[in-house]
Parts: structure tokens; sequence; C-alpha cells
């Protein structure tokens, strides 16, 4: 019942707010909102640390670009298509990978990012440290144009809502109960019949499409894919997104996309701009020391104890 | 069921070595049918790694595994639960963050064949609930169904293993000390659950409690250094000297 409140109010907020704030800014926002929970479906759900989720976001940013300037796809079909890759990308490392646990499995995704990376790097269709300018935002349906940011951000915006209602489904659905039965008790599962490697695969694979679906929106909204999409930094950036707003919260990666992108944006304009870095490793320690449980986290439980 | 033959589980020199050390050797045991069967033995004597190989949580080194006159020598963990073997672990194990009767319902989904389904709404395991709440009454936890496992007793925990395992309608439960750890009052409770439980069907236990032995197990089976000590009833088993010196120095 609250949660539906609390639902209708965010929408409500999400619909007026390009009225009051820089449209850009918002599908920035949303975007990384989209990456942390998408990412989340894997650590927070999974129980995996992947640092190699800048490879399906870079992966889609890159193959969307490349379908909508060098093909000319329409606009969803070029998402699509970016989407697509990075679920195709996620399938290949996460076949390798998930066997492994714990530290393992986030130096495997790593590696692998890494080599996607120096790919991306040599390749011609990339631009190199130019990375893919001038992407055409083109139209919705093929009648409204995404050129105008207010009509852009409403369309991010369905995105968005989509995605995060297929995430949350997928964490309250006959699969999201096998997931948190294998992050519980991974034996236990197994002594159950669940071929728990299959289980994770898929989780991987879904994490890692709506991480390259968010990827490919960014591109569209910046007319651009550049290597910063796919560089490593992008990975740690999108761990301390998840764990700042609350692991295995359905919210909770939205708020925490929310606060850094924020602070980065708000920071870069001042004089503190050289200290981005160093805020942002602080805020990194002080959820691992103090705030483990993310902000959504915490509130939570403070909620639970005083009531 | 008869033409399978008197003996359920059966291994043949199964044996496991971890770098030169050997933790189970040459072991051949034969569980009968719808017997109670004891695996017994001093700390270390290698009864949880039989346990891990038979259900395949660790590879033998050597040995043969046959279920019901097959060879599961060389099947996957998952598999051997899936055709009726299904295990208890020393250490309690459910899912702590689930409710009871998630922890039960879990067990029971696989049958509905949706659980890859992602795009599903929960809800729709909502028709497994009173399976749920039978077998969650069946170990007395009916008061129980909406508590986070977390929450719950030591006792009670084991209890939800126990209706979970069942949920899974097992022909063959392998049970590592169920009893571990408890006050006297939950032994008595699980002592009961588990000649309950047992009609129609084989249990295969470690015990360390010989009370609880020789009230419920029918056939027993002495381990020693990984290897066979004796066998055979409880008056048999506890009147052999050599019983005793295994357990000298131990709490016998
Ligand atoms: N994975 C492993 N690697 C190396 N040695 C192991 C491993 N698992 C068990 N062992 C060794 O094998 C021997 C038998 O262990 P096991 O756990 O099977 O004993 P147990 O009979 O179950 O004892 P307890 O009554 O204490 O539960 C022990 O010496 C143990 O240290
Ligand atoms: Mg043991």
């Amino acid at each position: 019942m609250n949660s539906k409140i609390g639902y209708l109010i965010a929408i409500a907020l999400l619909l007026t707010a390009p009225l009051v704030i820089y449209p850009v800014f918002l599908m920035k926002l949303l975007c990384f909102a989209l990456f942390a929970s998408a990412f989340n479906l894997i650590l927070g759900y999974g129980g995996l640390l992947s640092f190699g989720h800048a490879a399906f976001f870079g992966g889609a940013a890159y193959v969307t670009g490349h379908a909508l300037k060098v093909w000319g796809l329409p606009t969803e079909l070029g998402i699509l298509t970016g989407t697509a890759a990075a679920g195709i990308l996620g399938l290949l490392i996460g076949m390798i990978a998930i066997r492994r646990q714990g530290i393992y499995f986030a130096m495997i995704t790593l590696a692998m990012a890494q080599m996607v990376y120096f790919l991306f790097i040599s390749a011609p269709f990339t631009g190199g440290e130019n990375g893919l300018q001038g992407v055409p935002r083109g139209t919705a349906l093929g009648i409204v144009d995404l050129q105008n940011d207010m009509n852009m951000y409403y369309f991010v915006l369905v995105i968005f809502g989509l995605a995060y209602f297929l995430i949350s489904r997928t964490v309250n659905s006959p699969f999201g109960q096998v997931l948190s039965a294998i992050r519980d008790n991974e034996a236990r599962a197994t002594s159950l019949g669940y071929d728990v490697d299959k289980y994770k695969l898929l989780a991987f694979v879904l994490s890692s499409t709506l991480a390259g679906l968010a990827g490919s929106t960014k591109t569209v909204v910046f007319q651009l894919a550049s290597l910063t999409d796919a560089h490593w930094h992008m990975s740690g950036e999108v761990v301390l997104m998840t764990l700042l707003g609350g692991l295995g919260t359905i919210v909770g990666p939205s708020v925490g996309a929310g606060i850094i992108i924020a602070l980065q944006n708000y920071l870069a304009s001042g004089p503190l701009a050289a200290w981005v870095p160093v805020v942002l490793g602080l805020i990194f320690v002080a959820c691992v020391l103090a705030f483990r449980r993310g902000v959504v986290g915490e509130l939570r439980e403070f909620l639970k104890k005083s009531f | 069921m008869s033409d399978k033959g008197q003996y359920i589980l059966q291994t043949q020199g199964l044996t496991k070595e971890f770098k030169g050390f050997t933790a189970v050797d040459d072991v051949n045991l034969n569980v009968k049918r719808h017997q109670i069967h004891a695996l017994i033995g001093p700390n270390g004597a290698g009864k949880t790694t039989v346990f891990n190989l038979l259900t395949k949580f660790l590879q033998p080194t050597r040995g043969k595994i046959t279920f019901n006159g097959r060879d599961i020598t060389s099947a996957k963990s998952a598999e051997i639960a899936r055709m009726g073997v299904i295990r208890s672990f020393q250490i309690s194990a459910v899912f702590p963050h689930m409710t009871a009767r998630e922890n039960v319902r879990v067990a029971l989904q696989r049958e509905l064949g949706t659980s890859f389904h992602f795009w599903r709404s929960v809800k729709t395991l909502n028709a497994l609930n009173a399976r749920a709440e039978e077998l969650l009454t069946s170990v007395g936890l009916e008061r129980f169904a909406d508590v986070v496992v977390a929450d719950m007793s030591y006792g009670r925990k084991r209890a939800l293993e126990i209706a979970t395992t069942l949920a899974m309608e097992p022909e063959l439960m392998l049970l590592d000390e169920p009893t571990q750890g408890m006050g006297r009052e939950d032994v008595e409770l699980i002592t009961q659950l588990i000649r309950k439980v047992s009609a129609g069907r084989t249990i295969l236990m470690v015990e360390h409690n010989l009370g609880v032995v020789s009230t419920l197990c029918d056939t027993i089976t002495v381990l020693q250094r990984g290897a066979i000590l004796t066998e055979g009833d409880y008056a048999t088993v506890s009147a052999d000297p050599r019983v005793k010196e295994a357990y000298m120095g131990k709490a016998a």
C-alpha cells in the first residue's frame, strides 16, 4: 500500500521534473539509474560481483551508435540492436565466468571487459579516441522528433519505466525465488535439484542486456559513444552507485545513481572539479565502513526499528 | 518396486583421497530399502565426506555408487537430487532471507516448470501454498509460515529443513547430524519427526547421539579413519569391543 503511494509520487515527480530541471541532466540520471538497477540484478540478487559491466554498457553504446549513424536504422531498432549485442556478449562472458565464485568471478569479468575495451580502442568502427560523434537521435515511432529535449526525455522515461518494471518483476517472479534461494544457500539449492549455474547465467544475461539498454539509450541522448563508456572506471562507478543506494533493494541503485550523478555534475562546475574522484572515494569508504546497507537499506532498517 | 532389489543404495570400493590423505577408504555400503540406517564414528571419521561423495558434492577418487541398481557415479549433484536422493547438511540448510513458506515452496516449485520464468509474477506460486502449509504443519511449524527464517530458533530451522526435504518427496533422505547442537527437548522432537517421515522411505543418517541411534536405526555402520569398522544392529555394534575402543576418549 505504502509502496504504491510512493510509486505514484515518484511517477508524478518524474513526469513534471523536466519543467524545473534541465532535461539532459535528468536523462543522464535515468540512464545511470537503469544501469545501476540492471547491475543490482546480478550483484544484489544474484550475489555475484561483476567487475566488467562497462563492457555491456559501452558495447551497446557503440553498436547503437554505429547502427544509427552508419546503417541509418530507426532509433528504436538501433537501441534494440545495441541491447541485443550486450545480451550476446553477456552470454559469452557469463558462460566463461559463471562457474567461478567471489573474487575469481570479479577478476574474470574484469579481464574479459578489458579485452573488450582494447578491442574498441583498435577497432576501426569505434572512432578511437574521438569516439562515435554526431549520432542522430531520429524520431520515436517515426513521428515524434527526438531532437527536442522534452520529447527525448519522455522517450527515455518510457524506456526506464519498462525496464524498471521488468527488473522488479524478475526479482518477484518464480525465477527470482530460485535466485534468492541460490544467493542464500547455493549448496542447498543444488541439493533441491536446481542446476544453479544455469540460473546464475540467466541472471547475468538479463543484467548485461539491461545494462546494454542503458548504454544504448545514453548514446541516443548524448549522440555520442566513447571509450569512457567501456572503461573500467565505469564498471567501478556502477558498483559504487549500487552500494551507495542499497544492495538488493529495488529503488536503491536508482537513488545511488542519482546521488553520484548529481555530485559529479555539481562538483564538476565548481572549484572542486579536480576533487571528484576523492569525494567518490570517500563516499565509497563511508559505505563500506558505516552504511553497509546503503541509503535505502539503512532507511528501511530505521523505519522498521522505529515503528 | 520390488524388482529394483532389496538395496536402494550401494557403494563398491568408495574411496576419497585428499592430497595423499585417505578420508574415505574402500567403503562398501549397502542401504536396505525402507530402513533407517545410521552412519556413526568419531570426529573426522569421514562421515560427511561419504555424504558429499554420495551426492557428488565431491568426486570419488575410486569406487562406484549405485542407486536403485543404476550407476550414479558420474551423475551431477542436481541430477541426483532430481532422482530422489535429498540430503541435509551438518550445519542447518535453510534459506535465511526467505519466509518458512517460501523455503518449502522453493522445493515444490520445480514441478511447475516455471522456475526460469522471470516475466511471471511470484503470485503464480500461490497455487503451491496449501501444499507448503501442509508440509509445515507436518513438522509443527504451521504458525511460522510467514516468519523470515533468520529469526527462527535453531530447532525450528532444522524442522523446516526436514519439511523442505519432504517437499521433494525423496525416496532416500541423507541426514547429516540432524540433532547436532540441540537441547534435549528439540532432540526428542526431531527424533519423533524422523520416525514419522521414515514411513515409506529410506533414511541414511549420521548421528552422534547414540540414544537417538538406538531408538531409530535398524542398521548401523561404524566408520573409523575412513574405513568401515563394523556393521549390524544396535545390540551387535554396541557390544563390539572395537567400537568401544574407537570411541574411547570421545564422548561415548
Ligand atoms: N575438502 C577437504 N579437503 C581436505 N581434507 C578434507 C576435506 N573434507 C574433509 N577433509 C578431511 O577428511 C576427514 C574426514 O572429514 P569429515 O568431515 O568427513 O568427518 P566427519 O566424520 O563428518 O566428522 P564430524 O563428526 O566432525 O562431522 C577429516 O580429517 C577432514 O579434515
Ligand atoms: Mg561431519
